[in-house]
Order: structure tokens, then sequence, then C-alpha cells
């Protein structure tokens, strides 16, 4: 019988320095943030990561972790900047492969279609393509003989997510209102981690009437480590919303207040840790989905 | 307040609805508080095929209220998740309103960085979705500030929306359909109606002169013989904007002091 649950240290001690690793949600939406504070935690080092970024980028470039940044945005929602990634930006303190939110969607497709690259005009007429000099054209083999943007694969080591439910085998759903573009980096990637709110019984997962929820096969994934409220301080909807006080904590913190706020929400001995730092499980399943 | 007064912010909410006017069936976006407000009031009013959100997974059938709901539920129409909005984008049926923070003669416009792009002054948010709205579907933008830091002499710092500049794109020419259409600002309202899509002052805002718009634009704008002024809201407008739309008056943070539409000149 499959069973793929992990500990948290046990996914992450899976990676390598110099690894690809794709991010799942989007900018203070389920964000895997326990796989990524374990990160933090970790010797990794020289990482380049691929996510519609949010505390997720700016936690592991306060952190050192980044070598390459393959993004469109990096945002906290509420907070339109995160000033961690931003002090790590303006410092140039990594390779900045800033793209359209689109041409990274095309490139995880492309890696999931296992093709070298895919056309597309997104990118023309900006500097877009002036500073990813990576990024080439190709010339349609048809009559229209178009200049076209030929995004490449973007191939990703391990993708790391948090769903809502899954069961022991890598089966899942995802409820919140916006799957985001985690099936495009679970097929992107060699291997995805899942953390998620709930590991329940195989035949609790889907079912017929959730089974539109399930956003990629489980043998896509590798690994599933459960944890509860795993996406704190992002949002976990439905469940929990973002904690917007948290968040403005964390991003005061950037700079030289980055070493307090490691002492006091990362470098601790467990998730439950974690939670009684943060105000309790109880706190923050009272705080609401977001209006937007 | 009477109807016949109106805000400023009032002022460019009904001059922003203004872009879509025409444009049929196709997404309305508006990204920030006056382009939402925008788009709804277009939808209410001589728009109703437009197509709008909730601002995050959902297509709604009439405009969500901003700010706390009370009970409002809204009605969904269809589901419209990010990685699907890409496909519906890249079809062209689409117009967006958004917010540069730097806008330059061509209409190029930068969310990015400010100052040397490898060590930037000001990291800002990173392109999003520029590169691609831009020559996918028609653009529009609100400036809140007019100024000649929003509207900048030469280029735009990066260029994370094209305009248009035919040298930037292959063969020296734009994509076929690319169009930005308004420039809303809290001075005036522009266009591309120029020579070779040159920058013109559409309509000024009441009490407001064209050389106090030149004089706050970091290259030339072309001077029609006569430029009207910003029509105001209407009473049906304002109310709509007041009642149904932004029943908190989330509206008069906009604009610092929240100044009223007539301006002294």
């Amino acid at each position: 019988m499959l069973d793929k649950r992990m500990t948290v240290a046990e996914i992450i001690g899976t990676l390598r320095d110099g690894m690809t690793i794709g991010i799942g949600g989007w900018a203070a939406r389920r964000k895997p943030m326990a796989l990524v504070r374990e990160i933090v935690r970790s010797p990794l080092k020289d990482l380049t990561v691929v996510a519609y970024g949010g505390p997720d980028i700016g936690m592991l470039c306060a952190a050192g972790k980044v070598r390459q940044l393959i993004f469109g945005f990096v945002t906290l929602d509420m907070l339109p900047l995160d000033m961690h990634y931003r002090t790590a930006r303006q410092a140039g303190a990594f390779e900045c492969r800033e793209l359209d939110e689109g041409l990274v969607l095309l490139g995880l497709r492309a890696a999931a279609m296992r093709v070298p690259f895919l056309p597309t005009r997104v990118g023309f007429g900006t500097d877009v393509l002036k500073y990813n000099p990576w990024v080439r054209t190709v010339r349609s083999p048809y009559d229209d003989g178009e200049e076209l943007v030929a995004m490449p694969a973007l191939r990703l080591d391990a993708a790391l997510l948090h769903v809502t439910e899954a069961d022991a085998l890598g089966n899942c759903v995802i409820l919140s209102p916006d799957p985001f573009f985690d099936e495009h980096l679970a097929r992107a990637a060699d291997r995805t981690y899942l953390s998620c709110e709930r590991l329940v019984p195989t035949a609790q997962v889907c079912g017929r009437e959730r089974a539109r929820y399930n956003p990629f096969e489980r043998n896509l994934v590798a690994g599933v480590a459960e944890v509860p409220f795993g996406a704190h301080p992002t949002a976990g909807v439905p469940g929990y919303g973002f904690d917007l006080d948290h968040l403005n904590a964390y991003n005061a913190a950037a700079g030289e207040g980055w070493a307090a706020y490691r002492a006091k929400y990362i470098d601790l001995p467990d998730h439950a840790s974690y939670l009684a730092a943060v105000g309790g499980a109880e706190r923050i399943a009272a705080i609401p989905a977001p209006v937007f | 307040m009477s109807t016949h007064d109106y805000t400023l912010a009032e002022l460019c909410i009904t001059a922003a609805a203004e872009a879509w006017r025409g444009d049929g069936e196709v997404l309305a976006t508006g990204i920030g508080l006056v382009p939402r407000l925008a788009a709804g009031l277009a939808k209410l009013t001589f728009n109703p095929a437009l197509m709008i959100t909730d601002a995050e997974a959902h297509l709604v059938a009439e405009p969500v209220p901003v700010g706390p709901r009370n009970g409002y539920e809204p009605i969904i129409e269809a589901w419209m998740p990010y990685s699907r909005t890409f496909d519906l984008l890249w079809s062209g049926r689409r117009h967006a309103m958004v917010g540069p923070v730097q806008i330059d003669r061509f209409g190029q416009s930068n969310i990015s960085a400010i100052g040397d792009y490898v060590r930037p002054k000001a990291a800002l948010l990173g392109v999003r979705g520029f590169p691609g709205n831009s020559i996918s579907h028609i653009n529009s933008f609100f400036v809140p500030n007019h100024s000649t830091r929003a509207f900048v002499p030469g280029e735009v710092d990066m260029v994370a929306g094209a305009g248009y500049n035919p040298q930037r794109f292959p063969g020296g020419r734009l994509p076929a359909g690319f169009e930005i259409r308004l420039i809303v600002t809290d001075l005036a309202v522009l266009d591309f109606g120029g020579p070779q899509h040159q920058i013109r002052v559409r309509s000024l805002h009441p009490g407001i002169s064209f050389e106090q718009v030149q004089d706050n634009t970091g290259f030339s704008l072309v001077l029609p013989a006569s430029i009207p002024v910003t029509p105001a809201p209407g009473a049906d407008a304002l109310r709509l904007i007041r009642e149904r739309l932004d029943p908190h008056g989330q509206r008069a943070s906009v604009f610092k002091g929240n100044p009223p539409g007539q301006r002294a000149a």
C-alpha cells in the first residue's frame, strides 16, 4: 500500500542546494508557509525559486536562500509591498528573472508538456526581453513567418503546495475559491510535496461531489504532510483568512528586525510551538476570509 | 451633500467609466478603487453587457459594493480563477484599467522598479501581467497624482506595459488591435488621439487649465483647438456611486482632503 506521509522536515530534507523549487499559492493566499519556514531553518542554499510571490519569497530572501528568482510579482495583498523582498531586490541580492505572470504560466505549461518552449507574443514591446536575455525568440515555420517569443520550459526539481485536504496516497482537493497555478507547478515538477490542512481517508478526499476540486493526479505527488493552519500567516480559505496583524509585524521586521522575527516565529522546535507563538489555533481559525 | 455637488473622486469615477463605453461583452477589470468603481458604474449604466469580477475568483452579475458587505451576497455568474484569466485575456476580450507608477509619452508604463534596474532605488510590485495585458487587449490608466514623477520625460525606467512605440516591436509594427484608450488623472482626461498616437488632452477637469496639466507632465501634450470640460457626474451616476457601488464612502480617501470636483480656477 502506498503511503506518502512525511513530516515537514523529511520533505525539506529531500531538497538539495541549487535546486529549482516552485512554490504554490498566490501573494498572501494559500502559501505552504510551514514548508517555507522549514527551508529557512535548513542549511539549503542557492535556490532558484519560481512563484506568484508573497511572504514565501520575502522570508526566503531575508534568510539568504534565493540565488535566482523567477516571478511576476511579490506582494502581500492588502499590503502592496513585501519589505523583505524589496530590501533584497534593491540590494541586488539575487538574480532577478522578472517575467509577465502569463509567461511564468507558459513556462510551467511547456515543462508539463515536455516541450522546450511555448510560443507567445507576450514580452514584445517591453523591457522583459531586454532583462531576460535567456528568453529567446523563434520564427513561425508557417506562411505567416511571424517572430514570436519562445518562452522556455520552467522545469522544477520540486513543487511545494498547500492544499485543503489530502490522503496518504497524494490525492488532494483545493477547496479555496482559486486553485491559482498549483496544478501547473505540480505538472512542471519532478516531484511535488503537499502540506494539507487535514489528512483524510481516501474515500473522503474527493467523492463524486468534490471530484472537480481535485487539481492533479496522485502520481505527481511524492510526499504529504498534515499541517493544520500550514498556510499561516497567508490565507487558508476555507478555514482562515490572512493574518494582517502578523503580516504587518513580519513586514516591519525587514532588515534589522529579521533576526528577532526569525527567533520568535521560525526557529522553533515544531509547528505546535509556531501556532502558540502566533496566538494559537483558535485565534487563526477566527480570522475571517478576506473580502476583496 | 446635494447631488449637484460632487467630489473629485466622483468626477474621476464617472470619467473613467467612459473608457468602457461601446466595448460590449468584454471583461472589465478595474485595478484599484477608482477603476473598480468606474467599471461597476459603466455596467450599471451604459454597458450592462460588461463582465466584472468580485476581485477574487468569480464573475458577478452586478457590481459588488466595496468594503464590508453587511450581508450582501454577490450574485456569482461564473468562475474566473487567475489561470483562466490568462486564457481570457490572451483572446483579447478584456479591457483593463490599471494604475501605473510611471507613464511616458508612448503610453509605456512601469510598476516594476524605479531607478536602475539591477539596483533599483525603489522595487515595486514587479511587472505582474502588464506585458501580456498591454499587447493582448485594450488598456486604460488611472493616475491619481498627475505630476512629472508619474508622466516622465524620456521613457519609463522599466517598460512593463508596452506603448505606442513601434521600435520596440519586431518589424517596427505594433500588434494588431493595440490600444490604450484613456488616461484619467486628478487634472484631466487624456487620450492618444494626437498625430502618431501622441497623448492629447481630451478634457480638463473643472477649474484646471491646459498649462497646469502641461506643467505637471514630463513631455509635450497635444493641445486640440478646443478642449471640453470633463462632464460633471449626472444625478443617476452619483446615486449609483454613493448608494450602490461605494456605500461606505471609501472614495473619500482617494485624494488628500477629498476635494470637490469643481476646483477654483
